[in-house]
This record gives C-alpha cells, sequence and structure tokens, in this order.
C-alpha cells in the first residue's frame, strides 16, 4: 500500500470537517448529490458547498429529526444526499429516523455529523457526543467511517458517495495533525492501515487517536516495547483480516478512540478475537462518563486520550 | 409596578448584561447574542416575580424556570450570581475545565438551575413535565421557560405545545426571544417559523406579543398570563446582542467570543448603559 506517513510530528493541523467541506465542494461537479444541514453550516463546513451550489444545498432550520428523513426522501427520488449537523445531534438525536428512515431502505443517505467527541471542547457535556459510533455500529446495513485526519478525511467523502447504501462518517470540531500525504493516499473502505510495524503489541486507533498512537509508540520504542499502530478508518465492517494477523503477530492489543470504551473500536476489535483468537487487551477511551467544558486539548489530556495514556495502557499488558 | 422597581430592574437588566459578556470573554468561547436579548426576561424573573431562595435553591415549592434555549447560560449564570445562589467571582471560571459552571446549565451542580439544557427543544418539553407535576400533586408553583425563535423550529417545541394546551397548563408561561436570528442567520431565511403567534394561538395557548426589553410590558403580560387557563406563550420582540452596538442585529456574534480591542468596546458600552441605569435608579 502506498500510504505514505509524514512522520513530523510537527505537521500542520487540521480538522476533519475543514476536509469535508472543501471535499463536498470539489466534488460537486463530479457528482450528483444534495447537501442537507441544520442550520450549523458553518460549522460543519457545509457552507462551502452551499455558496457554489446553492440549488443543491437544503438548510433545515433547527430539525434534525426532519433533516434525515428528508435526506431519506431525497435519496429515496433517485439521488444521494449528504446530511450534517453535530454528531450529537446528527446523529443522537434523529437516531430512530437514522435507523428506520435511512438504514432499513438501504438508502444512499451519508450522515456526516461533526463536533464528536469531547474535542468540541467548551461546550461541554451537552455537546460532547463519545456514543456515535456504539450507536451506529449497532444498526444492520450501517457502514461507519472515522477518518484519522484530513487527508483520509477528504478522501473518504469521495470513496461513500461510490459506495452505494447509508453511511455514517464522524468528523471532528478540532485541528488535529495531517498524518497522510495527499499524495500519496487511497482511502479503502473496510481495510485497516498499517501505519507502523511492531512485534510486541499491536495498538488498533481511529479518528484523531492515530497522531497519539504514534507519539505513544516513540514513547514505547525509548523503553525497548515495539508497538504496531494500525490506523482502523472504517469501524464497520471491521477489517478483521488486520486485526486477526497482528493479534497472533504480537499477542497484546490496545484499542484507542476518542469515544466511550463500550461499543466502539475496542468492543468492535474485542467481538473480533475473543471469537477467532483471544487476545489480552486493554481500551482507551472514554471511562462511562459524560465529558465536561474545557479546551479541546485540555479534555484530551484530562481523559488520558494522549499517547502518555495510551503508552501506560500498553505497559500494563506486558506487566 | 411602581417606578422605582422599575428602575431597579432595568439596572439589574444592565448587570446582567456586563457580567455575561465578562463571562464569554473570560472563557475565550460562548455565546453573546442571545445572552444580551433576555436581560430584563431574567432580571424581572428572579428578581421580583418568582419565588425563590438563594439560600435554599431546592424548596420544593419554588418556582421553576427552564433556559430551554441552554446556550444562553451567561445570562443565567449572571443572574444566579447577582441574586445570590452563588458568588459572582465564579463567573470568570465559566466553561473553563473543572468549573461547575458548565458551557451549558447543569442542575443540581449549580445551585438555581431547575434543569439540564443545551440541546435544543427539549427544555419546554421538561418545563412541560414540571407543569403537569404540579396539577396532578395539586401543588401551586409557576413554571417558566425561555425558549429560542430558532429553537422553534425544533419539531419536539410543538409537540410540547400540542401537550400543554391538551393538560391545560395554565401553570406554564413560556418566553419565547424573538430576536430574529439563528445561527445561519436570520430565522425566516434559514426555515422561517412565522407566523409564532397564530401558531401558537391555533395550538390553543393565550398569546401575547411584547417589547421583550421593556420590564414594564413584561410584567404586564406575566400578570395576563397568570389569570389565564391557558399555557401561556409571551412572544418577546428583542435584539440580538441588545447594548452592544456592533453586536445587535448581527447573527455572526451568535456563538463567539470577544478579542480584547472588541471586548473593551462592548464592555465600555455596557458599563455605560449599567451606570445610566444605577443613577436614574438613584435619582428616582
Ligand atoms: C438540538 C440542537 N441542534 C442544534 C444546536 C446548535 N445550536 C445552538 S444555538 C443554535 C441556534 C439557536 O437559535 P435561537 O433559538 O434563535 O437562539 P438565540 O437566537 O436566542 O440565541 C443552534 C443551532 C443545539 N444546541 N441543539
Ligand atoms: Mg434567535
Amino acid at each position: 500500500m502506498g500510504n505514505m506517513i509524514l512522520a513530523d510530528k510537527n505537521s500542520k493541523r487540521v480538522a476533519t470537517r475543514a476536509a469535508y467541506g472543501n471535499a463536498l465542494a470539489n466534488l460537486g461537479e463530479k457528482y450528483s448529490f444534495f447537501v442537507l444541514d441544520a442550520d450549523l453550516s458553518g460549522s460543519t463546513q457545509t457552507a462551502i458547498f452551499g455558496e457554489k451550489y446553492p440549488e443543491r444545498f437544503i438548510n433545515c432550520g433547527i430539525a434534525e429529526q426532519n433533516m434525515i428523513s428528508i435526506a431519506a426522501g431525497i435519496a429515496a427520488a433517485g439521488t444521494p444526499a449528504f446530511a450534517s449537523s453535530f454528531a450529537m445531534f446528527a446523529c443522537g438525536r434523529a437516531f430512530e429516523q437514522i435507523r428506520n428512515s435511512v438504514a432499513y431502505p438501504e438508502l444512499n443517505v451519508k450522515i456526516c455529523a461533526s463536533h464528536a467527541g469531547v474535542t468540541v471542547g467548551e461546550d461541554g457535556a451537552t455537546h460532547q457526543f463519545c456514543e456515535d459510533i456504539a450507536l451506529m455500529r449497532s444498526v444492520p446495513q450501517m457502514t461507519v467511517i472515522n477518518p484519522a485526519d484530513a487527508t483520509e478525511a477528504y478522501a473518504a467523502v469521495e470513496a461513500i458517495l461510490n459506495h452505494d447504501g447509508p453511511v455514517y462518517m464522524r468528523l471532528g470540531r478540532f485541528a488535529v495533525p495531517v498524518i497522510f500525504d495527499k499524495e500519496n493516499y487511497s482511502f479503502e473502505l473496510g481495510k485497516g492501515i498499517v501505519l507502523a510495524d511492531g512485534s510486541d503489541v499491536a495498538i488498533f486507533a481511529t479518528g484523531i487517536m492515530n497522531a497519539a498512537a504514534l507519539e505513544a509508540r516513540d514513547l514505547l520504542t525509548a523503553e525497548g516495547i515495539d508497538a504496531a499502530v494500525i490506523n482502523i478508518h472504517t469501524i464497520k465492517p471491521i477489517d478483521k483480516e488486520i486485526i486477526v494477523k497482528y493479534a497472533e503477530k504480537t499477542g497484546r492489543i490496545v484499542t484507542a478512540e476518542e469515544h466511550t470504551v463500550i461499543g466502539g473500536l475496542g468492543s468492535a476489535v474485542a467481538e473480533v478475537t475473543s471469537e477467532l483468537c483471544p487476545t489480552r487487551m486493554a481500551r482507551v477511551g472514554i471511562e462511562d462518563c459524560f465529558g465536561t467544558s474545557g479546551k479541546a486539548a485540555e479534555l484530551l489530556d484530562y481523559f488520558n486520550l494522549n499517547a502518555a495514556g495510551i503508552a501506560a495502557k500498553v505497559k500494563a499488558l506486558f506487566r | 409596578m411602581e417606578r422605582e422597581k422599575l428602575l431597579c430592574l432595568d439596572e439589574a437588566a444592565a448587570g446582567i448584561r456586563c457580567l455575561s459578556l465578562d463571562a464569554v470573554y473570560n472563557a475565550e468561547s460562548g455565546h453573546p447574542g442571545g445572552s444580551l436579548s433576555i436581560a430584563e426576561i431574567l432580571a424581572y424573573l428572579y428578581f421580583e416575580k418568582m419565588n425563590i431562595d438563594p439560600k435554599n435553591p431546592q424548596k420544593p415549592d419554588r418556582d421553576r424556570m427552564v433556559l430551554s434555549k441552554g446556550h444562553a447560560c451567561p445570562a443565567l449564570y449572571s443572574v444566579l450570581a447577582m441574586r445570590g445562589f452563588f458568588p459572582e467571582t465564579e463567573i470568570p471560571t465559566f466553561r473553563h475545565l473543572g468549573s461547575r459552571l458548565q458551557g451549558h446549565p447543569v442542575m443540581y451542580k449549580i445551585p438555581g438551575v431547575d434543569m439540564s439544557t443545551g440541546s435544543l427543544g427539549q427544555g419546554i418539553s421538561a418545563a412541560c413535565g414540571m407543569a403537569i407535576k404540579a396539577k396532578r400533586c395539586k401543588e401551586d408553583y409557576k413554571v417558566f421557560a425561555i425558549i429560542g425563535d430558532g429553537e422553534s423550529q425544533e419539531g419536539q417545541v410543538w409537540e410540547a405545545a400540542m401537550f400543554a394546551a391538551h393538560y391545560k397548563l395554565d401553570n406554564l408561561i413560556v418566553f419565547l426571544d424573538y430576536n430574529h436570528l439563528q445561527i445561519d442567520g436570520d430565522v425566516r431565511s434559514v426555515m422561517n417559523p412565522t407566523p409564532l403567534d397564530e401558531k401558537f394561538a391555533a395550538f390553543s395557548w393565550y398569546v401575547q406579543v411584547i417589547d421583550g426589553h421593556s420590564i414594564k410590558e413584561i410584567d404586564y403580560a406575566v400578570n395576563n398570563a397568570y389569570k389565564s387557563d391557558k399555557p401561556s406563550v409571551i412572544i418577546c420582540n428583542t435584539v440580538k446582542g441588545k447594548g452592544v452596538s456592533f453586536m445587535e442585529n448581527n447573527h455572526t456574534w451568535h456563538g463567539k467570543a470577544p478579542k480584547k480591542d472588541d471586548y473593551e468596546k462592548a464592555a465600555a458600552e455596557l458599563k455605560a448603559a449599567y451606570e445610566k441605569a444605577r443613577e436614574a435608579r438613584i435619582n428616582g
């Protein structure tokens, strides 16, 4: 695979929502699709598309449940529709509409939800949705994507457009390091990406935790632990093959996600290994609690969603 | 209402504006526009109308207030601090890690907050729940709620409206902050919710339309509402960002904090208005 990693940890930082907004605007010419929003088009960045293609942009107002079913209607009438809001409202509030109006009829609705996780920051717990992956993963027919950086998010937009069926894609507010080189990156739905090989432990990371996992790897190398880092951008369908391969190779697994440890990546990986190759593992994530107000970077440290947090869980597996 | 009281409440509203701005500035985030538009409503409720006791914030027979448009909590926290529910010195901790003054209101954690809100459309339903509880348990507290005009695009608002009329919740008084703006622009261009008065009337509510920056009109409307046998909505014509010239009627100040220069300009305007209100009160 030609996915080249920008090793520089101090590379520029871009929010995945920004890549999403630009991708929509740039794909508008090549593809026919609608974009819907619910009074957050500046935040979700769908406004960029809206300005360029007003006739294919629909602001639904603050009415997320309605927006999801409208998107379903547009898709049912033959044109794919993207629907965006904060994850809390696009996925949380409209869960049942997603299940019954989008997933059950297998419609081409792409729910691209921004401001997921604790990195929403100061808005606090009511807006910090750490349960979306668990919810979306549980719905039949749903594909669930959580891009690691802006490059991956950008590429994923075209990939999900070419995928026939409902998709949930998680995006963030916070500017995070760009890991992938745009020129050499290709997105393959359902395929994990080995960011760094290793033989002692496999760290499976998703979303913005990939950058932290790479940093953790450096910390561990200094302590004589050789860690592999694998990016799981598609949480459903999950890449069983790569999980089993690395479980067997290293015998130890740590998962890392900006999401509750219940039902997310950690659970998805555990489901695979417990059936196919039982492996010792630990999960890094939100430990079954609500978020709190604070700056995004502070909150990542507060909840141990950082390199030190991952390294500590890894080391515990060696005790 | 006597002139003396009116002047006191005008001064309180001006004070709420000053503190709200400070809260948002210190947090480097938050929602100034929709906080500044509800200062008079909050001053009236907390300093005049509501049966509340800052020393006993949980007293069972208290009147309740649900800030359904929870993002405007800088104004709520300000009035609660001014009323003595917690020290004003806590205001600068708003939205900071470890502070109880969360980005959106949290009940129990913050004395005087009757309901956790932040997700639009839900607070009005919770207020209906409080109101029907009073009815069924034969308690006679009142329930107030403040909702946004953008918020009224949520279907849940109308589910609550139907519920309140169906169960004749005449102990429920909803203020609709009609400041004409939401995040993406003018409510009428994003998703027109008007005519709001006719919609609520069609749902069998008692509807009044007033100047939401006039304590006198707020008082008049609430007293009328107390006499009605229907749930009440008071549609308050307001100015988003009221009191800060460059924030007024400007949707870009919905959810962002001013930087130092803008803060100083805004604070000067709000302090001047506060001093003026204070002098007016002192001079009668
Ligand atoms: C369910 C839900 N959807 C979206 C948001 C994000 N949001 C916060 S404030 C706001 C606009 C509110 O407009 P309005 O009700 O008019 O409030 P005001 O003008 O009084 O500030 C939006 C969309 C939210 N908090 N809850
Ligand atoms: Mg408004």
